[in-house]
């Protein structure tokens, strides 16, 4: 019998590291299709979980998939799938349905080049909107963006924990890079903090499913068959959970499944400062395009340049009150995406024009040269002289 | 031109009256959206009297269903009810009877929900043989959305999207459930309230991916558009053309126009189910513990460890 926390040091690739944070967090069933470049997760995992006395179905798509956890995480589990971009779009529809009935989960992507079937098995960081956006009406988001094999499993561990204390599906947007790069990953069992699910703050018959405590979550979750005889519906619901199709009802239910995450922003907001404190400009990048940026911050600096770094682990909710204050004293931004420019929209957002938005686009299917970041970093100086 | 539907006043409530199956139902929701003919409410009650005869506890009974008129029976239930997306009712189910092995689990949705959007999930569900029965009221046509055809209309009956007539070929479900897999198949009509209960009984009984056709009038979208007349017509159609075959091979079931109505069970079988079949090809041969019920997992009974969510340090 394999341990459930996988201590020790290890040699691990991304997105097997993913996997083992799953188990360590508690994870008792994932639900996944094979999709590229995210397979080695659900294969590491459907070796791990029959081990540790979970459950690995392999669904017919990734729609089956995303409804199967839902399914299970109202069965009392904690539970996992795992895609990449295509599997990503399909996952949209029942990602609102947990976002709506408020279900705890988590949802790994592993991205790869698109748009539609684009690069399989090449890089990208082209789903962050799709993923603050993604399906369609109105709710807070939490994603979490890992770097390294290390943080695949520290973060996807977490994600668990924030699905479980803020009632919701929470996002883990790794990318092909981190997912299959191996390195050393160390599990120690001491520094490992699970959140479990809360149980029910009243007894059946009292009990309202969706009354919301003062940090507007609600309060504890009945499994099937704890006697609460709930009804839970992606239909606009009262406390009761009873669909009520009409404006008020909205208006006291979807607001609130953004402000929840708006309101602990500061508890949820994970992010790394490098050389800040004297920076004229500061990179602000995640994932693998943060590995990329170091390389081109110590370039820069051994330019005499002051450059300075912040590196999203979570990138919604998005740290714009820091980025703000950031922008008060620095000349400008750079970032660096595998994308057209997605994130940079929300840096631009908190710089509100007081500092220069540089962004540093890549379209996929490989990651930046950092002297195409220095090169950005000169124009931002230039700019500011 | 089609028939002006009758209005019909909202029914009475009596002063201290109920209906006997209460205790399944969540009174407080009651009167249901349902049109006056539907076939909905009968249904509905054949699976309350199907609990009630099973004595079936609350806490022993989850139902899921999908989007349409058959979806909102979820909501009439005062039981763990679970109201998700169109078509993915099945999908739902499966994690959730995976994760409470030991809880009856109950789909109750459309044939539009189940067969067209949904269709891919019935047949794996029924080919990984999940344990869970699924229980899919057939009116013919989309009715929440207005009357538009379906996967099962049949050749030549009009919708909304089928001005001239449907020409599309319809699934025969009983058959599509027998090949795919289900360990049992049967079907009645509305008119068959009690037969109709004996099997959603037996359904229910039966470990494995079991299967209930109820084919219901729809009055208000279908009977009208297709000179069926109200739902007491369509009863009446159903008294002149059900035959009951137990035991027919689904194949010749087809519900054809003009052919009669087969109605039975079909099939019964044994087959391990998915659960049963993990574990005899994967815990026993690993000699892996087998999981705890899966539903009494150890993360249920310990208390929150930390406020803020942070996992790992």
């Amino acid at each position: 019998m394999a341990d459930r926390i996988l201590a020790g040091t290890h040699f691990l690739n991304g997105d097997e590291a993913c996997a083992e944070g799953a188990l360590a967090a508690g994870c008792e069933l994932f639900a996944g299709y094979p999709i590229t470049p995210q397979s080695e997760i659900a294969e590491r995992i459907s070796r791990r979980l029959p081990q540790v006395g979970g459950v690995f179905i392999q669904m017919e798509d990734e729609i089956s998939s995303m409804a199967a956890i839902l399914g299970a995480a109202w069965g009392g589990k904690k539970a996992m799938t795992a895609t990449s971009g295509p599997g990503f779009s399909l996952m949209m529809e029942n990602l609102g349905l947990g976002m709506m009935t408020e279900t705890p989960c988590v949802v790994v992507n592993i991205q790869r080049g698109g748009p539609s079937t684009g690069l399989p098995t090449l890089v990208a960081q082209g789903d962050m909107m799709q993923a603050r956006w993604g399906s369609h009406g109105d709710y807070g988001v939490i994603a979490l963006a890992p770097s390294s094999p290390q943080e695949s499993f520290e973060l996807t561990a977490r994600a668990f924990n924030l699905a479980e204390t803020y009632r919701m599906p929470v996002l883990v947007m790794s990318d092909e890079v981190v997912g299959h790069m191996f390195e050393r990953v160390v599990i120690d069992p001491d520094a490992i903090e699970t959140v479990e699910r809360k149980p029910p703050n009243a007894p059946p018959g009292e009990f309202k499913l969706y009354e919301p405590g003062e940090d507007l979550v609600p309060q504890g979750m009945p499994a099937l068959g704890d006697g609460y005889r709930v009804h839970v519906t992606g239909l606009t619901h009262d406390e009761r959970g009873y669909p009520v199709i009409n404006a008020e009802t909205q208006a006291d239910l979807v607001p609130r499944l953004r402000e929840k995450i708006a309101r602990a922003a500061d508890a949820i907001l994970d992010v790394e400062e490098t050389d800040l404190d004297d920076a004229e400009v500061v990179i602000v990048t995640y994932g693998i395009s943060a590995r990329t940026s170091l390389g081109a911050l110590r370039l820069a600096q051994a330019k005499g340049l002051r450059v300075g770094m912040l590196r999203l682990r979570t990138v919604w909710p998005f740290p714009s009150k820091l980025i703000a204050e950031i922008a008060n004293r620095v000349a400008g931004f750079v970032v660096p995406e595998l994308n057209l420019g997605q994130m940079v929209l929300e840096v631009e957002r908190a710089v509100c024009g007081r500092a220069t938005v540089q962004s540093v686009p890549h379209a996929g299917g490989g990651i930046h040269n950092p002297e195409a970041i220095v090169d950005a970093i000169e124009e931002v100086f230039a700019h500011a002289r | 031109m089609l028939a002006k539907a009758k209005t019909v006043p909202p029914p009475e409530v009596l002063d201290g009256m109920s209906h006997p199956m209460e205790r399944y139902l969540r009174a407080d929701r009651l009167p249901h959206i349902w049109c006056s003919g539907c076939g909905l409410g009968t249904v509905l009650s054949c699976f309350t009297y199907a609990l009630d005869e099973l004595d079936l506890d609350e806490k022993e009974v989850g139902v899921v269903s999908g989007i349409g008129c058959t979806g909102r029976a979820a909501g009439y239930l005062d039981l763990d009810s679970y109201h998700t997306t169109h078509g993915r009712a099945i999908a739902f189910a499966t994690g959730l009877s995976v994760a409470q092995p030991d809880k009856k689990v109950v789909v109750i949705s459309g044939d539009g929900d189940l067969f067209a959007i949904g269709g891919n999930h019935f047949i794996h569900a029924a080919r990984r043989n999940v344990d869970m029965t699924v229980l899919c009221v057939n009116n013919f046509n989309y009715g929440m959305t207005g009357g538009q055809f379906g996967p099962t209309t049949p050749i030549g009956s009009r919708g909304t999207t089928a001005p001239y007539g449907n020409y599309e070929n319809p699934f025969n479900l009983p058959y599509l459930a027998a090949s795919s897999g289900a360990v049992y198949v049967a079907r009645w009509t509305s008119l068959h309230a009690r037969r109709l209960k004996e099997s959603i009984e037996e359904a229910i009984s039966i470990p494995g991916f079991t299967f209930v056709e109820a084919v219901c009038p729809c009055p208000t979208n279908y009977g009208r558009r297709n000179k069926i007349g109200d739902g007491l017509d369509e009863l009446k159609y159903y008294a002149e053309r059900s035959v009951i075959q137990h035991g027919a091979d689904p194949a010749d079931a087809d519900l054809a126009p003009g052919n009669d109505i087969i109605v039975g069970r079909f099939l019964q079988r044994d087959r391990p189910t998915f659960l049963q079949s993990y574990e005899k090809q994967i815990l026993d041969k690993q000699q892996f513990v087998k999981p705890q019920g899966m539903g009494k997992g150890p993360h249920r009974t310990s208390g929150a460890t930390s406020t803020d969510g942070r996992g790992t340090t």
